[in-house]
């Protein structure tokens, strides 16, 4: 169980200011979440951590080690990322054997076959799906499969970026309870992005609340039915989640 | 299955190899029928298959030897003795169009096999790791673009002396640019999805997602391309020949053969008419099945198949 520091999280292009400095600790074993509005920031924070994007000042520390001064194969121990679209992040002409199986060639691990089932029985799916290929499977299939691509190198932490959003709503309650499971049995720290108040809810002890860039408020979980936050934005985030649910019911 | 289960270490590895066969096998043969459901790429297909099988069994079926020249029968009319007439050296054009094959296929397919990879790896390289990599690479490209393929040619066979082997190292270097634009081109909209980016938090380094990620996206289109290149490549080697800066005589290179038997077009119609309807052929078909592969191999018809 590894805790996560960020520090004065800052991106600036040119004259465009696109993360003033975020700043917010994830606690060892936690799940947190980052909750806002399209383009308010959450998903560039992943971005920023897993070094897919350079550009930035500030720190990152995953248990006090910055992450730019990990060496790579360390970082990708450490830490893996579920992305949002499982149809555009499984390799259309790799099999799922071959996806599997990359991570270990470059880490250059034992027993490939083993880790490989044992990947996909964690996630839920039968041994011989090893053979199949991306369009050969289900949109909920395909997260399952992205989910022990992440699984195999035996990271630490997971970042999750939306892993539900892409998919139906029977599905996301599977692929929810499959992460919830997943912590429980390895005990991994989630950092979880999305937009839906109710994943939050069902997932993390712990949300902050993102707009224009900016952590406005982090709230726990405990906090979203009475809607206890202080920051106008937070409050009224919550309160047209709130809405939108009981008019659901 | 179960007593399989019990030997582990055997039964993947032997699974894998099975089952990958059995993937390219399928798609292989998915190609070929749909290939075959268009007339004009089954004529591509066709005249690709007549290619090499002429170009391996063309002796037996030729009737006379395709270098032996008999004076008395100079500029023979197309009769039963020589299907096709003879040349003005009395050489029977039938035989050397059959023996001209192995040189025409012999040119593609060096060509091809040079000119794929070279292209493939700029294009792949600048597009992936764009800044200044890509900004040299694609400068050198467009350096080699600027220049009309066949005087380029011209120029290096006039600099390495004019042979069959020059012609092809000369069409070769100027056949790799329009593939490195379009690989590079494919990669950059490659390079930005999810997929490339789970492999870099995997720790892949650059050289294996160019090779592992990139380059199985590009291939089809490369291939398509290639093929298409292929009616090109052998009008610029037929016009090569014809200027007598590729095979030189006595080979029967078809455009040398057109080259030689132009002073007696007027008299002798078939001297050059054959020689030219094969050439005609074999383009027309390489360009038709070119056009049946970008049919067939689109990625976003991936999903039918």
């Amino acid at each position: 169980m590894k805790a996560i520091s960020f520090d004065k999280l800052r991106i600036q292009l040119g004259s465009a200011l696109i993360l003033p400095g975020v700043s917010f600790d994830v606690k060892a074993g936690e799940c947190f979440g980052l909750v806002g509005e399209s383009g308010s920031g959450k998903s560039t924070v992943l971005r920023c951590m897993s070094l897919l994007f350079h550009s930035w000042s500030g720190t990152i520390s995953i248990d006090g080690k910055s992450v730019k001064e990990m060496g790579p194969f360390e970082r990708c121990r450490t830490f893996q990322m579920v992305f949002q679209d499982p149809y555009g992040s499984l390799h259309p002409r790799h099999s799922v054997r071959t996806t599997l199986s990359e991570p270990l060639k470059i880490h250059k691990l034992d027993n490939h076959i083993e880790r490989m089932e044992q990947a996909l029985i964690e996630v839920g799916l039968p041994v011989d799906f090893l053979d199949r290929y991306p369009h050969q499977l289900s949109g909920g299939q395909r997260q399952r499969v992205a989910i022990a691509r992440a699984l195999i190198l035996e990271p630490d932490i997971l970042l999750l970026d939306e892993p539900t959003s892409a998919l139906d709503v029977s599905v996301q309650a599977e692929i929810l309870n499959l992460l919830v499971r997943l912590r429980e049995e390895k005990g991994f720290t989630y950092l979880i992005v999305s937009h839906d108040l109710a994943v939050v809810d069902h997932m993390c002890d712990r949300f902050a609340v993102m707009q224009g860039g900016k952590v406005v408020e982090v709230l726990p979980r405990e906090a979203i039915p009475g809607n206890e936050a202080i920051m106008p934005y937070a409050r009224e985030l919550i309160a047209a989640s709130l809405q939108y649910e009981r008019t659901v019911e | 299955m179960t007593d399989l289960n019990m030997t582990p270490g055997v039964k993947p590895a032997a699974q894998k190899s099975k089952a990958a066969k059995a993937q390219w096998l399928v798609s292989t043969q998915n190609l070929v029928l749909f290939l075959l459901k268009n007339p004009t790429s089954a004529y591509g297909l066709f005249v690709l298959a007549l290619l090499i099988i002429l170009a391996f069994i063309g002796p037996l079926l030729a009737t006379h030897d395709p270098y032996i020249q008999d004076l008395q029968n100079a500029l023979q009319a197309p009769s039963t003795a020589h299907y096709f007439g003879t040349d003005e050296l009395g050489r029977d054009i039938y035989s050397r169009l059959l023996y001209g094959t192995r040189i025409s296929l012999t040119i593609i397919g060096i060509v091809s096999v040079i000119v794929g990879p070279i292209g493939l790896a700029i294009g792949t390289v600048a597009g992936y790791l764009g800044g200044r990599v890509d900004t040299v690479l694609m400068r050198i490209t467009d350096i080699f673009l600027s220049f009309p393929s066949l005087i380029l040619s011209l120029a290096f066979v006039a600099a390495l002396g004019p042979s069959l082997y020059n012609a092809i190292i000369a069409i070769s270097l100027t056949a790799w640019p329009p593939i490195a634009r379009l690989a590079r081109a494919e990669t950059l909209t490659f390079r930005q999805t999810d997929y490339i980016a789970a492999a870099r938090l995997q720790g892949a380094s650059s050289f294996r997602i160019i090779w592992r990620s990139i380059v199985p996206m590009c291939l089809p289109s490369v291939i398509i391309r290639l093929t298409l290149n292929m009616a090109v490549v052998i009008l610029t080697a037929a016009g090569l020949g014809f200027l007598g800066l590729g095979a030189q005589p006595p080979l029967p290179e078809w455009g040398a053969m057109i080259a030689s038997g132009r002073r007696y077009m007027i008299d002798s119609w078939w001297v050059v008419t054959f020689p030219g309807i094969a050439i005609f052929c074999v383009s027309l078909g390489f360009n038709l099945l070119g056009d049946g592969l970008r049919d067939a191999l689109d990625p976003k018809q991936l999903n039918r198949r």
